[in-house]
């Protein structure tokens, strides 16, 4: 039993714990090496696995998802670290047009890790803080996944590492040492395309991920002193979405909101409310809401981060009033 | 990495000293060719050319789905630089490249089956013209954002380089390209990690319509390698013994852990950027030029001083080439579309490979299978057990 394991933590053991299982896992991008990475994730990497498996590289986001592709078609399996996943629009012709396609035209297969820190909550401003999940939602070729906890941020890892195609791992960096959990020592993955229930509920679904998990059971916690039951979908996978956890919790409830931390328009919140309009309609006792963010870049001064970030309250408004229908 | 590293360069005239040779004696490797080789090259030079004049015809029949883009007057640079690879060495080949494709051992009716969008075509249909690779035969195919795949080739190059494979990459790349960003980030990630990367620049003139001048300020595209600190030289590209003699020293060099190295290919576009454009935008006194220095006419020249290729074996040999490009053209047009079902699937590892129709364009997945919300459909089937709720 590793005591007390945070949520950066769980992902370094879950890397290197991989790396000693396959020599053919390395990881490459800006400062992980000699540094331990920015956040440091492949803190003592370098020592462990040598240069030619950790790899420090210029700041060329494009190259760095570009030469893991090439690395993967030839036999290898890299992890690439986005210093902010922010920087992955800088690689996103990789990412969407060379890696997600490979196994559609020829049935290569691509087995990279694209991670990185998203979200806000820490006071980065417009270009450390997004949530960038729906600029790749509507690729596929690719898988997207974002933890919640210290466990599924240590499973869903290896299940990643050890996925043929492309994975894009979104790490919460408000999470990063924010939460700690007793972890087992045996080796175990969490299966991409699988929801968990982070808490059970009888009269309205919360649906959610990342950070957003807990302000949602914080938000469950203080409405079941008002008497409503709230469940709560944590998906952990956002690509391809758990289209059967999604219809077994309308059905249970009746009554969803989505909620995330990215902006609202064209949001994942918007797919998951067509899908349940669509498969689920003879279920739902009211509309599907959303708790986003507002349609705004991510500003910088704590008063206006607050401002912009949806969090318990809005959630808490959001379900008295789903729960009048 | 631990491979040697270009060392510390002497300052001249305050700037980096560039380094406009990748080594050898020029000429050296052109004159160890048998006379057995020079027929092979030959061979591949009619091939590239005759492949790309059959797949013309086929473009203006109409059986060529899409546009059709060659490389009329630059074959000497596909087949001189392809031929001096060595089979564990990785090609990823730009659409000009058809030649390249040919002498690592692709059949001309792949070509011929990708561009008319055939069932039996490498990719069956899902992408078309010289957009297909083949791992076994170590070629990565391009995708239509130039510059994307020198990163990638980088990548290629570090397995092989982890694994002490001793393989050369090689990637082509026009002089358009060099613009691109991922031109920069893939060249300069090779120096920096020392790979062995040989980038071949073709600088033809025009990228579509732009000429390379307003790409470019330097005359010489080799100022880029300068700027990554690589070793470059400029070749003439119409030559294909210069083109395979500088790719077999830059090859040799780089196999000995020289690091990547850059050649630079002068040439000219023979015709418009694809089929449908009649580059009106060229002056037709540079067309007149450079049909001068066409590749396989030089070439002829050169066997037949040298006594290599007769007249008449040139002709036996022509005819043989004709017979099975025909037959291979032939085999493409007889082929089937692919079946519609072809298009859905294989998008992951694990979905269940290509095949299954998916549901309908509308409405809920599933859909047609459940019969919900189909005329005559039973809605009820799916209606929430416990009632009431819906």
């Amino acid at each position: 039993m590793a005591a007390g394991t945070t949520y950066i933590e769980a992902i370094r053991e879950a890397m290197a714990e991989e790396m000693r299982r396959d020599d053919s896992v390395l990881v490459i991008g800006e400062d992980v090496g000699t540094y331990g990475g920015a956040f440091r994730a492949t803190a003592g990497f370098l020592e462990e696995f040598g240069p030619e498996r950790v790899i420090d590289t210029p700041i060329s986001e494009s190259g760095i998802v570009g030469m893991s592709v090439g690395a993967a078609m030839n036999g290898l399996r890299p992890i690439a670290e986005m210093q902010f996943i922010d920087f992955l629009s800088n690689a996103f012709n990789q990412v969407v047009n060379m890696a997600a396609k490979l196994r559609y035209r020829q049935n290569i297969g691509v087995p990279i890790v694209v991670r990185g820190p998203c979200g806000g909550g820490v006071h980065g401003g417009p270009y450390h803080s997004q949530n960038v999940e729906s600029h790749y939602l509507s690729t596929p070729g690719l898988k997207i996944v974002e933890p919640a906890t210290a466990r599924d941020a240590k499973g869903l890892m290896k299940a990643a590492i050890r996925d043929p195609d492309p994975v894009l791992f979104f790490e919460h960096k408000f999470l990063y040492r924010r939460i700690k959990e007793d972890l087992p020592d045996e080796d175990w993955v969490v299966p991409i395309g699988k929801a968990a229930t982070a808490r059970e509920g009888e009269d309205l679904t919360v649906v959610t991920f990342g950070a957003c998990v807990h302000h949602a059971l914080e938000a469950a916690d203080r409405l079941d002193h008002e008497g409503l039951s709230v469940e709560v979908i944590d998906l952990r996978t956002l690509l391809p979405l758990d289209r059967e956890a999604l219809h077994a919790t309308a059905k249970k409830t009746s009554k969803v909101i989505v909620y995330h931390e990215a902006t609202r328009t064209g949001g994942i919140g918007a797919e998951i409310s067509a899908i349940l309009a669509e498969e689920c309609f003879e279920w739902l006792d009211g509309p599907v809401l959303r708790v986003t963010a507002p349609d705004t870049p991510v500003p910088y001064a704590p008063p206006l981060e607050a401002a912009f970030l949806p969090g318990p309250e809005d959630l808490i408004d959001a379900a008295r009033y789903l729960a009048g229908y | 990495m631990s491979s040697k590293r270009p060392s510390k360069r002497a300052f001249a005239s305050g700037s980096l000293a560039p380094q406009r040779t990748v080594g050898g004696e020029t000429g050296a490797e052109a004159a160890s060719l048998t006379a057995e080789q020079k027929l092979d090259i030959w061979q591949w030079l009619q091939k590239n050319r005759m492949v790309e004049e059959r797949l013309g015809l086929l473009y203006r029949t109409g059986k060529v789905v899409g546009g059709l883009y060659t490389s009329l007057g630059q074959e000497g640079i596909s087949v001189g630089t392809a031929y001096a690879l060595e089979p564990q060495d990785w090609v990823g080949p730009l659409i000009r490249n058809l030649g390249v494709m040919l002498v690592r051992g692709v059949r001309p009716r792949e070509a011929f089956t990708q561009y008319c969008a055939r069932a039996t075509s490498p990719t069956g249909g899902r992408d078309g013209n010289t957009h297909f690779g083949n791992p076994e035969k170590r070629i990565v195919a391009p995708i239509s954002h130039l510059g994307a795949v020198i990163p990638v080739m980088a990548g290629i190059a570090l397995a092989a380089k982890k694994r002490g494979e001793n393989a050369v990459c090689v990637t082509w790349i026009g002089d358009g390209g060099t613009s691109t960003g991922d031109f920069h980030e893939g060249l300069n990630l090779a120096a920096v990690l020392d790979l062995p990367l040989v980038l071949v620049v073709e600088n033809n003139g025009y990228a579509y319509s732009t000429p390379t001048r307003m790409q470019t300020r330097p005359e010489d595209l080799v100022a880029k390698a300068d700027g990554y600190g690589l070793p470059a030289e400029i070749v003439d590209g119409n030559d294909v013994l210069a083109v395979y003699d500088a790719m077999r020293r830059a090859t040799t060099r780089v196999r000995d852990g020289g690091g990547p190295v850059m050649l630079e290919m002068k040439t000219f576009r023979m015709k418009g950027h694809a089929e449908h454009d009649d580059a009106k935008y060229v002056p037709p006194e540079l067309f007149e030029e450079w049909r001068r220095r066409d590749p396989l006419v030089l070439y002829d020249r050169v066997l037949e001083e040298e006594g290599i290729l007769t007249r008449a074996e040139r002709d036996r040999r022509v005819a043989e080439l004709k017979a099975e490009i025909d037959a291979d053209a032939e085999f493409a047009v007889a082929s089937p579309t692919p079946d519609p079902r072809f298009a859905f699937g294989r998008v992951y590892a694990d979905d269940g490979g290509p095949g299954p129709l998916p549901g309908p364009a509308w409405g809920p997945a599933g859909a047609t299978r459940l019969g919900r919300g189909l005329p005559g459909g039973d809605r009820h089937d799916v209606r929430d057990p416990r009632g009431g709720n819906a």
